[in-house]
Protein backbone atom coordinates (compact mmCIF):
# COMPACT_ATOMS: atom_id res chain seq x y z
CA UNK A 1 0.00 0.00 0.00
CA UNK A 2 1.31 3.16 -0.87
CA UNK A 3 0.45 6.54 0.16
CA UNK A 4 -1.19 8.86 -2.80
CA UNK A 5 -1.48 12.64 -2.44
CA UNK A 6 -4.82 13.92 -4.06
CA UNK A 7 -6.22 17.18 -4.58
CA UNK A 8 -9.74 18.12 -4.91
CA UNK A 9 -11.24 21.12 -5.71
CA UNK A 10 -14.25 22.25 -5.24
CA UNK A 11 -16.13 25.68 -6.41
CA UNK A 12 -19.90 26.33 -6.09
CA UNK A 13 -21.74 25.62 -9.43
CA UNK A 14 -21.87 28.96 -12.01
CA UNK A 15 -25.50 29.65 -11.21
CA UNK A 16 -25.13 29.68 -6.87
CA UNK A 17 -24.47 33.61 -6.00
CA UNK A 18 -21.03 33.78 -4.17
CA UNK A 19 -20.89 36.43 -2.24
CA UNK A 20 -17.62 36.11 -1.15
CA UNK A 21 -16.24 36.31 -4.14
CA UNK A 22 -18.13 39.24 -4.44
CA UNK A 23 -16.72 40.89 -1.97
CA UNK A 24 -13.57 40.44 -2.17
CA UNK A 25 -14.44 41.88 -5.99
CA UNK A 26 -16.20 44.53 -4.57
CA UNK A 27 -12.60 45.45 -2.47
CA UNK A 28 -10.11 45.09 -5.40
CA UNK A 29 -10.89 48.96 -6.42
CA UNK A 30 -9.91 50.29 -3.20
CA UNK A 31 -6.23 48.50 -3.68
CA UNK A 32 -6.15 50.12 -7.11
CA UNK A 33 -7.06 47.47 -9.51
CA UNK A 34 -9.50 47.65 -12.08
CA UNK A 35 -13.17 45.54 -10.93
CA UNK A 36 -12.36 41.83 -12.12
CA UNK A 37 -14.67 40.55 -14.92
CA UNK A 38 -14.82 37.51 -12.55
CA UNK A 39 -13.53 36.33 -9.15
CA UNK A 40 -14.92 33.13 -7.65
CA UNK A 41 -13.59 31.45 -4.02
CA UNK A 42 -13.58 27.40 -3.63
CA UNK A 43 -12.20 25.14 -1.45
CA UNK A 44 -8.57 23.70 -2.21
CA UNK A 45 -7.94 20.23 0.17
CA UNK A 46 -4.90 17.67 0.05
CA UNK A 47 -5.91 13.99 0.64
CA UNK A 48 -3.32 11.57 1.61
CA UNK A 49 -4.67 7.98 1.15
CA UNK A 50 -2.94 4.54 1.22
CA UNK A 51 -4.27 2.51 -1.31
CA UNK A 52 -2.82 -0.41 -3.75
CA UNK A 53 -3.00 1.83 -6.59
CA UNK A 54 -3.64 5.47 -8.54
CA UNK A 55 -6.70 4.21 -9.20
CA UNK A 56 -7.98 2.91 -6.22
CA UNK A 57 -7.02 5.80 -4.32
CA UNK A 58 -8.53 8.32 -6.76
CA UNK A 59 -11.73 6.20 -6.35
CA UNK A 60 -12.10 6.78 -2.73
CA UNK A 61 -10.97 10.12 -3.06
CA UNK A 62 -14.11 11.08 -5.34
CA UNK A 63 -16.46 8.79 -3.56
CA UNK A 64 -15.02 11.07 -0.10
CA UNK A 65 -15.60 14.11 -2.19
CA UNK A 66 -19.09 13.23 -3.49
CA UNK A 67 -20.56 12.55 0.15
CA UNK A 68 -18.61 14.70 2.22
CA UNK A 69 -16.23 17.25 0.92
CA UNK A 70 -19.05 18.73 -1.52
CA UNK A 71 -22.34 19.61 -1.74
CA UNK A 72 -23.44 18.55 -5.14
CA UNK A 73 -26.64 20.10 -4.68
CA UNK A 74 -24.86 23.49 -5.36
CA UNK A 75 -21.07 22.52 -5.62
CA UNK A 76 -19.03 21.11 -8.42
CA UNK A 77 -15.51 19.01 -7.66
CA UNK A 78 -12.83 17.94 -9.43
CA UNK A 79 -10.35 15.15 -8.22
CA UNK A 80 -6.44 14.82 -9.46
CA UNK A 81 -3.20 13.05 -8.45
CA UNK A 82 -1.05 15.42 -7.19
CA UNK B 1 -51.23 15.18 34.51
CA UNK B 2 -49.63 18.04 32.50
CA UNK B 3 -49.55 17.39 29.08
CA UNK B 4 -51.32 14.15 29.22
CA UNK B 5 -53.17 13.38 25.82
CA UNK B 6 -56.33 11.07 25.60
CA UNK B 7 -56.01 8.69 23.12
CA UNK B 8 -59.22 6.59 21.79
CA UNK B 9 -58.60 3.96 24.35
CA UNK B 10 -58.94 5.57 27.40
CA UNK B 11 -55.02 6.12 28.36
CA UNK B 12 -53.34 9.05 28.82
CA UNK B 13 -49.97 9.13 26.59
CA UNK B 14 -47.12 11.01 27.08
CA UNK B 15 -45.65 12.39 23.76
CA UNK B 16 -42.14 12.53 23.89
CA UNK B 17 -40.56 15.26 21.90
CA UNK B 18 -36.66 14.67 21.40
CA UNK B 19 -33.86 17.31 20.51
CA UNK B 20 -30.77 16.39 19.49
CA UNK B 21 -27.44 18.15 21.08
CA UNK B 22 -24.78 17.85 18.83
CA UNK B 23 -21.33 19.65 19.54
CA UNK B 24 -21.22 23.21 18.93
CA UNK B 25 -25.84 23.20 19.09
CA UNK B 26 -26.69 26.53 20.70
CA UNK B 27 -30.76 26.19 20.97
CA UNK B 28 -31.03 22.43 22.13
CA UNK B 29 -32.14 23.82 25.30
CA UNK B 30 -34.84 26.45 24.12
CA UNK B 31 -36.02 23.96 21.79
CA UNK B 32 -36.44 21.52 24.91
CA UNK B 33 -38.50 24.21 26.36
CA UNK B 34 -40.36 25.26 24.00
CA UNK B 35 -41.74 21.64 23.52
CA UNK B 36 -42.52 21.37 27.30
CA UNK B 37 -44.22 24.65 27.63
CA UNK B 38 -46.04 23.12 24.52
CA UNK B 39 -47.33 19.73 27.05
CA UNK B 40 -44.42 17.57 25.83
CA UNK B 41 -42.22 15.41 27.63
CA UNK B 42 -38.95 15.89 26.75
CA UNK B 43 -35.92 13.36 25.91
CA UNK B 44 -32.61 14.83 25.17
CA UNK B 45 -30.66 13.17 22.37
CA UNK B 46 -27.21 13.24 21.43
CA UNK B 47 -25.44 12.97 18.49
CA UNK B 48 -22.72 10.30 18.90
CA UNK B 49 -26.11 7.71 20.15
CA UNK B 50 -27.88 5.89 17.38
CA UNK B 51 -31.04 5.40 19.66
CA UNK B 52 -34.01 7.62 19.62
CA UNK B 53 -35.01 6.09 22.82
CA UNK B 54 -38.56 5.81 21.59
CA UNK B 55 -39.12 9.68 21.16
CA UNK B 56 -42.88 10.43 18.85
CA UNK B 57 -41.25 12.97 17.09
CA UNK B 58 -37.29 14.84 17.11
CA UNK B 59 -36.24 18.68 16.67
CA UNK B 60 -33.18 19.22 15.50
CA UNK B 61 -31.71 22.87 16.72
CA UNK B 62 -30.32 25.89 15.68
CA UNK B 63 -26.19 26.79 16.45
CA UNK B 64 -22.92 25.69 14.65
CA UNK B 65 -22.45 22.28 14.99
CA UNK B 66 -19.14 21.15 14.74
CA UNK B 67 -17.93 24.53 14.37
CA UNK B 68 -19.54 24.88 10.64
CA UNK B 69 -16.59 23.57 9.30
CA UNK B 70 -16.79 22.52 5.70
CA UNK B 71 -20.45 23.33 5.49
CA UNK B 72 -23.16 23.60 7.87
CA UNK B 73 -24.78 21.03 8.70
CA UNK B 74 -22.15 18.93 6.69
CA UNK B 75 -20.19 16.99 9.60
CA UNK B 76 -23.84 16.66 11.52
CA UNK B 77 -25.29 14.64 8.90
CA UNK B 78 -22.92 11.73 9.60
CA UNK B 79 -22.94 11.41 13.19
CA UNK B 80 -23.90 8.36 14.72
CA UNK B 81 -27.67 9.48 15.64
CA UNK B 82 -28.29 10.54 11.87
CA UNK B 83 -29.06 7.01 10.25
CA UNK B 84 -31.64 6.14 12.90
CA UNK B 85 -33.04 9.30 12.78
CA UNK B 86 -32.95 9.33 8.34
CA UNK B 87 -34.92 6.24 8.86
CA UNK B 88 -37.63 7.69 11.14
CA UNK B 89 -38.20 10.48 9.21
CA UNK B 90 -38.75 8.56 5.82
CA UNK B 91 -41.54 6.61 7.91
CA UNK B 92 -43.16 8.99 8.74
CA UNK B 93 -41.94 10.53 12.44
CA UNK B 94 -42.48 14.49 12.78
CA UNK B 95 -38.80 16.20 12.79
CA UNK B 96 -38.33 19.79 12.65
CA UNK B 97 -35.19 21.11 11.77
CA UNK B 98 -34.32 24.61 13.05
CA UNK B 99 -31.55 26.84 11.52
CA UNK B 100 -28.46 24.16 11.48
CA UNK B 101 -31.23 21.70 12.01
CA UNK B 102 -32.58 22.64 8.37
CA UNK B 103 -28.78 22.87 6.85
CA UNK B 104 -28.29 19.14 8.18
CA UNK B 105 -32.13 17.79 6.40
CA UNK B 106 -30.84 19.60 3.55
CA UNK B 107 -27.32 18.36 3.85
CA UNK B 108 -28.83 14.53 4.74
CA UNK B 109 -31.14 14.55 1.54
CA UNK B 110 -34.28 14.94 3.81
CA UNK B 111 -34.92 17.98 2.09
CA UNK B 112 -34.25 19.69 -0.75
CA UNK B 113 -32.14 22.50 -1.61
CA UNK B 114 -29.35 24.30 0.14
CA UNK B 115 -28.56 26.98 2.71
CA UNK B 116 -25.94 29.41 1.67
CA UNK B 117 -24.44 32.62 2.83
CA UNK B 118 -26.43 35.17 3.43
CA UNK B 119 -26.98 36.85 0.26
CA UNK B 120 -25.37 40.61 2.06
CA UNK B 121 -22.35 38.50 3.70
CA UNK B 122 -23.93 39.88 7.41
CA UNK B 123 -25.60 37.83 10.00
CA UNK B 124 -28.91 39.04 10.75
CA UNK B 125 -30.57 38.66 14.16
CA UNK B 126 -34.01 40.83 14.20
CA UNK B 127 -37.50 39.90 14.72
CA UNK B 128 -39.18 38.67 11.67
CA UNK B 129 -42.06 38.46 9.96
CA UNK B 130 -43.54 35.22 8.06
CA UNK B 131 -46.73 34.13 6.18
CA UNK B 132 -47.45 30.38 6.88
CA UNK B 133 -48.11 29.38 3.64
CA UNK B 134 -49.30 25.44 3.89
CA UNK B 135 -50.88 24.61 7.60
CA UNK B 136 -50.99 20.83 6.75
CA UNK B 137 -48.25 19.61 7.62
CA UNK B 138 -47.25 17.60 11.18
CA UNK B 139 -46.06 21.02 12.42
CA UNK B 140 -47.97 23.93 11.39
CA UNK B 141 -51.93 23.16 11.63
CA UNK B 142 -51.93 25.08 14.38
CA UNK B 143 -51.54 28.38 12.08
CA UNK B 144 -54.30 29.47 9.37
CA UNK B 145 -52.75 29.79 5.86
CA UNK B 146 -51.71 33.21 5.21
CA UNK B 147 -51.32 34.29 9.03
CA UNK B 148 -48.43 36.20 9.84
CA UNK B 149 -46.33 35.33 12.75
CA UNK B 150 -43.27 37.04 13.99
CA UNK B 151 -40.50 34.78 15.17
CA UNK B 152 -36.76 35.91 15.49
CA UNK B 153 -34.05 34.87 12.50
CA UNK B 154 -30.67 34.95 13.31
CA UNK B 155 -28.12 33.61 10.69
CA UNK B 156 -25.48 34.09 8.81
CA UNK B 157 -26.02 31.04 5.98
CA UNK B 158 -29.30 31.46 5.65
CA UNK B 159 -29.49 31.90 1.95
CA UNK B 160 -31.79 29.01 0.50
CA UNK B 161 -30.79 27.90 -2.63
CA UNK B 162 -32.21 25.22 -5.08
CA UNK B 163 -32.84 25.23 -8.82
CA UNK B 164 -35.29 26.56 -11.14
CA UNK B 165 -37.23 23.03 -11.48
CA UNK B 166 -37.11 22.15 -7.65
CA UNK B 167 -38.19 25.87 -7.01
CA UNK B 168 -41.41 24.88 -8.67
CA UNK B 169 -41.64 22.08 -7.42
CA UNK B 170 -42.19 23.47 -3.83
CA UNK B 171 -44.54 26.52 -4.81
CA UNK B 172 -46.72 24.21 -6.44
CA UNK B 173 -46.75 21.02 -4.52
CA UNK B 174 -47.20 23.65 -1.60
CA UNK B 175 -44.23 22.28 0.12
CA UNK B 176 -42.65 25.97 1.16
CA UNK B 177 -44.59 26.58 4.58
CA UNK B 178 -43.57 29.74 5.31
CA UNK B 179 -42.22 32.91 2.92
CA UNK B 180 -40.15 35.53 4.95
CA UNK B 181 -42.86 38.86 4.88
CA UNK B 182 -42.07 42.58 5.39
CA UNK B 183 -38.58 41.86 3.74
CA UNK B 184 -36.17 38.88 2.64
CA UNK B 185 -32.99 38.80 5.71
CA UNK B 186 -31.06 37.02 3.98
CA UNK B 187 -31.09 36.84 -0.03
CA UNK B 188 -33.55 33.44 0.38
CA UNK B 189 -34.81 32.27 -3.21
CA UNK B 190 -38.31 33.73 -3.50
CA UNK B 191 -38.01 34.48 -0.15
CA UNK B 192 -38.76 31.10 1.31
CA UNK B 193 -38.02 30.85 4.72
CA UNK B 194 -39.28 27.11 5.82
CA UNK B 195 -39.79 23.82 3.51
CA UNK B 196 -41.47 20.33 3.89
CA UNK B 197 -40.86 16.96 2.49
CA UNK B 198 -43.81 15.57 0.43
CA UNK B 199 -45.19 13.26 3.25
CA UNK B 200 -45.52 17.07 5.31
CA UNK B 201 -43.61 15.16 8.17
CA UNK B 202 -39.81 16.92 7.78
CA UNK B 203 -40.07 20.83 8.20
CA UNK B 204 -37.43 22.67 7.80
CA UNK B 205 -37.22 26.25 9.16
CA UNK B 206 -34.71 29.03 8.78
CA UNK B 207 -35.78 31.21 11.34
CA UNK B 208 -36.63 30.08 15.35
CA UNK B 209 -39.86 29.50 16.55
CA UNK B 210 -38.67 28.13 19.75
CA UNK B 211 -37.21 32.09 20.92
CA UNK B 212 -41.33 32.84 20.63
CA UNK B 213 -43.30 30.91 22.80
CA UNK B 214 -42.80 32.96 25.89
CA UNK B 215 -43.25 37.04 25.94
CA UNK B 216 -40.92 37.59 28.11
CA UNK B 217 -37.74 36.15 26.21
CA UNK B 218 -39.50 36.44 22.45
CA UNK B 219 -41.10 38.88 20.49
CA UNK B 220 -44.38 37.32 21.41
CA UNK B 221 -45.57 33.10 21.61
CA UNK B 222 -46.10 33.04 17.75
CA UNK B 223 -43.84 30.07 17.60
CA UNK B 224 -45.38 28.37 20.18
CA UNK B 225 -48.14 26.62 17.46
CA UNK B 226 -45.40 24.45 16.02
CA UNK B 227 -45.01 22.66 19.29
CA UNK B 228 -48.54 22.35 19.50
CA UNK B 229 -49.23 21.28 16.00
CA UNK B 230 -47.11 18.28 16.12
CA UNK B 231 -48.64 17.24 19.64
CA UNK B 232 -52.08 17.02 18.22
CA UNK B 233 -50.74 15.41 15.41
CA UNK B 234 -49.34 12.62 17.58
CA UNK B 235 -52.22 12.25 19.79
CA UNK B 236 -54.64 12.26 16.68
Amino acid sequence: MAVHKILVDVMLKPEILDPQGQAVANALPNLGYPSPVGLRIGRHVELALEAADADAALEQATKIADTLLANPVIEDYTVRLA
Amino acid sequence: MIGGCWRGTGRVVQVKIGVVTFPGSLDDRDAQRAARLAGAEVTPLWHADADLHDVDAVVLPGGFSYGDYLRCGAIARFAQVMPTLIDAANGGMPVLGICNGFQVLCESHLLPGALTRNQHLHFVHRDQPLRVANNTTAWTTAYSVDQEITIPVKNGEGCFVADQKTLDALEQEGRVVAYYAQGNPNGSLRDIAGITNERGNVLGLMPHPEHAVEALTGPGTDGLGFFTSVLKELVR
